[in-house]
């Protein structure tokens, strides 16, 4: 069970989130969308939407730096201990950031009614499941506090470098570690699975290129 | 590609280049994206259709179709072109048009059969009992509790799903019963303006004329008739098309807002200021159309007529007088009655104008053929006393074989051809200058105080020059018409008459002065304005003219307003000139084909004639609006009528008086079943006629009129279809709840018996007046009306898009198709096809009950036939005794007609062998049509079943039944065209063809309508033409090919002598005051809720978002609109009863109550209150506080009141015709109470206590 859910489960996920996203970006360009509800009402997203936003973005990174940066690389500037300590304040600071505005992106979502009538169950389902990986990943921080050398934390990495790497064993690095993380991370991993079918695949679509295209007017050649 | 491989060459792709500096660069992305754009834009065809409705622009639609289903429309715009001094008619169509598809896929469309439920289980109990369907309806019927457990709950819901098989079994079993027990002319029909969609119309009337049904007129019930018409032209209504706007020099809008309500058609009225041509409007509102004109005369409402009176003043004084204008002095005499003689018959008040002068009463003229029906003028050249040609005697004398008539208006004399010059005033040649009395009504007060009066007297003498002749009776007095107007005006003519005006201020009947206090105009204006009219109209030989709208022919004396207006048009010689005359825009009574159509409408190819009724007079009559009656005869007759002669009587009295005089028709007729006294006859051994006619004398048989609320008299079944009539057009809503369905209703008058009379005189009183007279209602739509919601069947029928049809206008010469783009969708069906399906089940439940029977038709004296001089002098009823009852003389006319009725699907279905036994025509005017019946026999096949069709050609389809009228009518085949004007000049004696020869190969075809609309070709059946040169404009050939006015006279008429015009004071046009309803005073402080009151004047004008008058639930409109029903008022009243814009307010009276929204707004001034029309009860509408009930419709506080001048008859112009004369539903007098409301109640919960009454 160990072995599927954290040896095999994290590769479907991840072919199901590429393949995914492949596909639908293929087939439904008009899906491809972020479906702000905005403009339906203003009220709550100023402060809901940029903390969401602001912190999930920043977990994200801080996981994916944090995860996969090899022992070798950080030992240069830190130690584990220092490291998990770091991880654990930017995680506790970013995630309660997030956690206020999503509690206001929730209670918006749920109660207004210009926005209750254009919402989906997707809409509905992405919001809690991120709400509870949330609320799983603030309540890890007490479980790291009770190892602070960071032993923990180099399982965890070891896991995804290993994963990443199309490593065996992969599992066994986290067998015995607390069940409060493991089931962050097969949430971490659901959260991958659902994704292409979900909002979420705006993530890949920042229109960052237009801050850098030249010219105003965009024309065709003839012929 | 791949969206996403696209992507993965971003670093292999080329660096785009870039121009104008870096500011612009070069894409190659992918263009697939587009496609996106192309599909929305994409369909798969595009069809030709237009929109049934009655707004006048029969506009040509594309019609947009994808995968099945229509997705929108959008204006047409390849009409043919107009003329080349002339903008094109294009771009047709407005956005209120462009809304429609909305309907075809919204969830008010029907799209199954309904029924109410109640009657659904009686029906299947009564059906498990009796497997004949028709013993299994009259099983219903004769359980009152039943009847009333589904005629109760009429209009509170409770409808459910039938199938068609079902439902066309009980309705054809109910009809067959109520023919069988109850007569033919128990089943009536109500279906509105045939132009709008011909073949929907004709459909169930054919359907109703081939079982002996009743169609009921609807063009004078929706008060768009003017009786003025008529009776001036002996015209139903005939108008210029828009483009002739463009051909005027000066126009006035009086009470018609052109951009709004003829939107398509209004850019000719921009376009020709462009020429040169002021614009004037008159309306009490600021209106759209007077921010459009140069100048607005803000008149108030009500009293045009004193307005059009002051211009008249000024255009007789300054170019009939003063300065004449020769042009004016040389049309009048021509073409008007001015010139012709009335007699000055002794009064207790001095002499009185009588009828006119008839060539029976002078002993050298009596001899001429049909003397009594021949006026008489004085000739300039001789002196002597002449009939001129082309008076109605003209018309209808009998010629020898080969002698072609002289029924024309060549300036000659009748019986030997000689020229003549007719004189049109005594005053250089009179033989004594007498002192005649005219009625004034002016001077009484009015309980509103926006209606002001002034103190003359009731009685006005003026001097009038005269001359003597020996008549009959011995010397009298006579008079020029000419001359009366003048002192009828108050122009003074150097006769030392004081009652006549020495300057336009003076306060004088009917100056300018005058005129200020009661309409609010400012006189300097009215003269400027009526100099600058008839001066225009002098230059340009006639082209001035006067767009009206319906709006003032909705007040109770509209042909006051009317005539007032229409006499300046012909002073001015307007009338029948290019870009002059009078431009009247109600609906789209103008039914082009109309000779082709009237035999597949009313069954004439089968039978002849069909039952008809006058829709007013029925609904006045059997919904029991006049049991609430509070006009008095009295109160309108003229001061100088003997009031002996009319004691006693109501408004009911004289209706029912007129029908026994066969003045307007009966339906039901009599107190018996038609098919039952055929049969009485047979047993006593006589002709039917005569045993009817003997029935009636003894009084054993009475007409079913004089007994409303008997039972033997009730209209038991009614179909209703292309009508919205208790959602829009049913004047006296709350009576028709009440007393026709018998349901909730919020009626909280008191009848005449609980006011302690006058009871009527003629017409039996009963203590309670009988509550669901009608066993059956059966409505035909698309949508879910009002009608519909008070229905016991609804059908659900194809909509504008779904079905093949033809549509025209008065606005533009073309005839249009609607077509079928997509199958009508879920179960709906055509029109055509659900009354055939009516004919064919009927045609099987009637077996064993009803085969060949004879039938009885009571026929009143038609217009435009012989029957039309019938009564010349005086009015004598059979009934008291005055006269033999002499059917189609002095009573209405008896008809025996046989109908097989198992033949009745046969006969729907094919077309009968009468087109060739008796030809066709209409107007008076008859043409052989074998070539065209023969034609049609291989363009729609024969039928080749056995039986009474066999050999006959097919009218199975709805196309079928198209080309059937296109191969009929003059207007849309040029063989038939050159024969109607060869017919036509058999009267004339003058040689008419040429204004269809060079069209006489030309046959339209539907398929060629859908290609393009088609111009129609000129007939005789219109008095405008259609051709190359000239636009469309009414009287036109009246002026150009003399032919004459189908009047008394011949000429058009300023004076209207029959007897009941002059005792109620209209044989010259005068100015009478609003009626008073009396329907605020009785209620008035009775039902207060605490807030403030105000009493308003309620106008229900055409709307701004809503398709013409009717569909305004469309979801487009009310996203435009405020989203549910909404009064305008002022911004002073609005303050006066402390409303604010979007309060809730209530209006009431004692009809009933409307509950809606204010618009408080600066357009509309003190005192009126404005409620557009057909805002109905389906969307957003709460409780009325008064009644507890849903909200009311703005008919809610209406009734309708009849006038004993439109119940004439026998009398040449003044004779009944379809649609055409007769009682108005007019509703502008009416005040309601005005407050805001207290509570806001939706009712939205079901319906647990049945409370049936409001008081």
């Amino acid at each position: 069970m160990n072995d599927f859910l954290f040896g095999i489960y994290p590769y479907i996920a991840v072919t199901v989130f590429l393949i995914g996203s492949m596909f639908r970006y293929d087939r439904e360009q008009y899906s491809w969308k972020a479906s702000s509800s905005q403009l339906l009402s203003n009220k709550g997203m100023r402060v809901g939407s940029n903390f969401f936003h602001v912190g999930i973005i920043l977990l994200f990174f801080g996981h994916l730096v944090g995860l996969l940066t090899p022992e070798s690389v950080y030992h240069v500037f830190m130690t584990a201990g220092q490291k998990q300590a770091m991880a654990m304040i930017a995680g506790g600071v970013f995630g309660t950031l997030c956690f206020i505005g999503m509690v206001i992106l929730i209670h918006r979502r749920l109660t207004n009614p210009r926005v209750r009538a254009t919402t989906k169950f997707s809409d509905i389902f992405i919001l809690l499941l991120l709400f509870v990986q949330l609320v799983l990943g603030l309540l890890t921080l007490p479980a790291s506090y009770q190892h602070m050398d960071g032993s923990s934390m180099i399982a965890l990495a070891n896991w995804a470098q290993h994963i990443v790497t199309f490593r065996s064993g992969a599992a066994d690095f986290i067998i015995h570690e607390p069940l409060i993380f493991k089931l962050h991370i097969f949430l971490g991993l659901t959260m991958f699975l659902v994704f292409p079918f979900t909002r979420l695949v705006h993530v890949w679509s920042a229109p960052a290129k237009y801050l850098f295209r030249k010219g105003y007017q965009v024309v065709r050649k003839r012929g | 590609m791949s969206q996403f491989l696209d992507r993965l060459t971003y670093l292999t792709k080329k660096k785009p280049e870039t121009f104008s500096n870096g500011h612009g660069i070069t894409t190659d992305e992918d263009r697939g994206w587009e496609r996106a754009y192309r599909n929305r834009w994409s369909h798969d065809k595009i069809v030709r259709s237009t929109h049934g409705v009655n707004c006048t622009g029969s506009c040509s639609w594309k019609i947009y179709v994808k995968r099945g289903l229509v997705t929108w429309e959008t204006q047409q715009t390849n009409y043919p072109r107009t003329r080349d001094d002339l903008p094109n008619h294009e771009p047709r169509g407005c956005p209120r048009g462009a809304s429609y598809s909305w309907y075809l896929y919204s969830a008010t469309r029907l799209k199954y059969p309904m029924i109410r439920g109640r009657l659904m289980r009686l029906w299947r109990e009564a059906k498990a009992k009796n497997s004949d369907p028709v013993v299994a309806w009259k099983s219903i019927m004769e359980n009152k509790d039943d009847c009333t457990s589904y005629k109760s709950i009429r209009g509170l819901g409770g409808f459910v799903r039938a199938d068609w098989d079902e439902v066309n079994e009980l309705i054809t079993a109910a009809n067959v019963h109520t023919i069988k027990d109850h007569g033919p002319d128990r089943v009536i029909g109500f279906s509105p303006i045939p132009a709008m969609s011909m073949v929907s119309y004709a459909a169930g009337s054919r359907y109703l004329s081939l079982i002996g049904g009743v169609c009921l007129s609807f063009y004078d019930w929706y008060c768009d008739l003017p009786p003025a018409s008529p009776q001036i032209w002996g015209e139903q209504t005939d108008v210029p098309e828009s483009a002739d706007w463009y051909n005027s020099s000066y126009i006035i809008a009086w009470g018609s807002n052109i951009p709004q309500t003829r939107t398509p058609d209004a850019h000719f009225f921009t376009e020709v200021k462009y020429k040169g041509t002021k614009t004037v409007a008159v309306t009490p509102d600021y209106s759209e159309v007077a921010k459009l004109t140069d100048e607005w005369l803000p008149a108030r409402q009500g009293t045009d007529a004193a307005l059009a009176m002051a211009m008249g003043h000024v255009i007789l004084s300054e170019f009939h007088r003063d300065n004449v204008s020769n042009y004016f002095d040389d049309y009048t005499r021509t073409y008007t009655d001015m010139p012709f003689l009335v007699r000055l018959d002794e009064h207790k008040s001095g002499l009185v104008a009588s009828r006119t002068l008839r060539a029976c009463d002078v002993t050298e003229l009596a001899s001429q053929k049909l003397a009594d029906w021949k006026s008489v003028l004085i000739d300039e050249k001789t002196g002597n006393l002449v009939v001129p040609n082309g008076t109605v005697g003209s018309r209808w004398e009998e010629k020898s074989e080969g002698e072609s008539g002289n029924w024309n208006l060549e300036t000659k004399d009748n019986t030997n051809g000689s020229e003549i010059w007719p004189v049109k005033s005594l005053l250089d040649n009179y033989d004594e200058v007498v002192d005649v009395s005219f009625p004034y009504f002016a001077n009484k007060q009015h309980d509103q105080e926006i209606f002001q009066h002034t103190d003359h007297d009731d009685i006005i003498k003026h001097k009038i020059p005269v001359k003597k002749v020996h008549t009959k009776d011995g010397e009298i007095f006579v008079a020029t018409v000419f001359d009366l107007m003048m002192a009828n005006y108050g122009v003074d003519r150097g006769l030392g008459d004081e009652n006549c005006a020495q300057d336009y201020s003076d306060d004088k009947p009917y100056t300018p002065g005058w005129q200020e206090q009661i309409t609010g105009v400012d006189q300097s204006t009215v003269v400027r304005i009526a100099r600058e009219f008839a001066d225009t109209a002098d230059k340009t030989r006639g082209r001035s003219m006067v767009i009206i709208g319906a709006a003032m022919n909705h007040w109770y004396h509209m042909d006051m307003n009317y005539r007032g207006i229409i006499n300046m048009l012909m002073m001015c010689g307007c009338v029948g000139k290019s870009g002059g005359g009078w431009a009247h825009y109600v609906g789209q009574e103008k039914l082009r084909p109309q000779t082709g159509w009237l035999p597949l409408a009313f069954g004439l190819d089968w039978h002849r004639p069909p039952r008809h009724m006058n829709g007013t007079s029925f609904f006045y009559n059997h919904a029991d609006q006049w049991r609430y009656e509070k006009l008095e005869v009295n109160e309108i007759l003229s001061p100088l009528a003997d009031k002996k002669e009319w004691d006693g009587y109501s408004l009911i009295d004289c209706n029912t008086r007129s029908e026994r005089m066969g003045w307007l028709p009966s339906a039901p007729q009599l107190q018996e079943n038609p098919l039952e006294l055929t049969k009485q006859a047979e047993s006593a051994g006589k002709s039917s006629v005569e045993y009817v006619v003997d029935q009636l004398k003894s009084k054993d048989l009475e007409f079913s009129c004089m007994d409303p609320d008997n039972p033997d008299n009730f209209p038991r079944n009614m179909f209703i279809w292309r009508s919205n009539i208790l959602g829009s057009s049913g004047k006296g809503h709350e009576y028709m709840l009440k007393h026709l369905l018998g349901t909730q209703n919020a009626v909280m008058s008191q009848d005449l018996g609980e006011k302690g009379g006058p009871l009527p005189k003629e017409v039996k009183w009963h203590e309670k007046g009988y509550e669901g007279k009608l066993d059956l209602v059966v409505t035909l739509d698309f949508r879910m009306s009002t009608t519909c919601l008070y229905s016991d069947i609804v059908l659900p029928t194809a909509t504008w898009y779904e079905k093949n049809d033809l549509n025209t206008s008065d606005m533009h010469p073309f005839i249009h198709p609607l077509s079928k783009a997509v199958d009508p969708a879920w179960e709906s069906r055509s029109d055509w096809a659900i009354f055939r399906g009516f004919a064919e089940k009927f045609s099987e439940v009637c077996i064993g009950h009803l085969g060949k029977e004879k039938d009885i038709v009571t026929l009143p004296m038609q217009h435009d036939t012989p029957g039309e001089i019938s009564q010349p002098f005086g009015v004598e009823e059979w009934y008291k005794g005055d006269c033999d009852p002499v059917p189609g003389k002095t009573m209405p006319a008896l008809i025996e007609v046989e109908r097989n009725y198992p033949d009745t699907y046969k006969k729907f279905t094919s077309i009968g062998p009468l087109l060739e036994k008796l030809g066709n025509g209409g107007k008076g005017i008859a043409w052989n049509t074998d070539t065209e019946v023969e034609n049609l026999r291989s363009i729609n096949r024969q039928v080749r079943d056995e039986g009474v069709s066999k050999g006959q050609p097919r009218i199975q389809s709805s196309i079928d039944a198209t080309e059937v009228v296109l191969a009929l009518a003059p207007e849309t085949n040029g063989h038939v065209a050159v024969k109607a004007w060869e017919a036509l000049g058999k009267f004339t004696g003058r040689d008419h063809t040429h204004l269809a020869k060079p069209k006489a190969e030309e046959k339209i075809r539907f398929r060629d309508i859908q290609a393009q609309p088609r111009k129609i070709i000129s007939s005789p059946t219109w008095s405008g033409l259609e051709d190359e040169h000239v636009s469309y404009n009414a009287g036109y050939t009246n002026v150009h090919e003399l032919i004459p006015w189908r009047t008394l006279t011949g000429r058009q008429q300023f004076y209207q002598d029959h007897k009941w015009m002059r005792d109620f004071g209209e044989e010259l046009c005068v100015y009478k005051p609003p009626i008073n309803t009396r329907t605020i005073a009785p209620i008035k402080g009775t039902k207060s809720n605490g807030n403030k009151e105000v009493a308003l004047n309620f106008i229900t004008p055409h709307q701004k978002w809503g398709i013409h008058s009717t569909y305004s639930e469309n979801l487009m409109m009310l996203t435009l609109s405020r989203g549910g029903p909404i009064v305008w008022i002022s911004e002073i009243d609005a303050k006066k009863m402390e409303v604010v814009d979007n309060d809730w307010i209530e209006l009431y009276n004692v009809n009933g109550t409307i509950a809606a929204r204010a618009v408080v707004s600066q357009r509309v001034p003190e005192g009126m209150s404005m409620m557009y029309h057909a805002q109905e009860k389906i969307i957003n509408t709460p409780a009325a506080e008064t009644s507890g009930f849903r909200g009311g419709i703005h008919n809610s506080v209406t009734r309708a009141v009849v006038k004993p001048t439109h119940m004439i008859g026998g009398y040449v112009q003044q004779s009944y015709g379809f649609n055409y004369y007769g009682t108005v539903g007019s509703n502008r007098d009416e005040f309601v109470l005005v407050r805001k409301m207290e509570k806001i109640e939706w009712k939205n919960e079901p319906v647990t206590k049945l409370e049936r009454g409001a008081s």
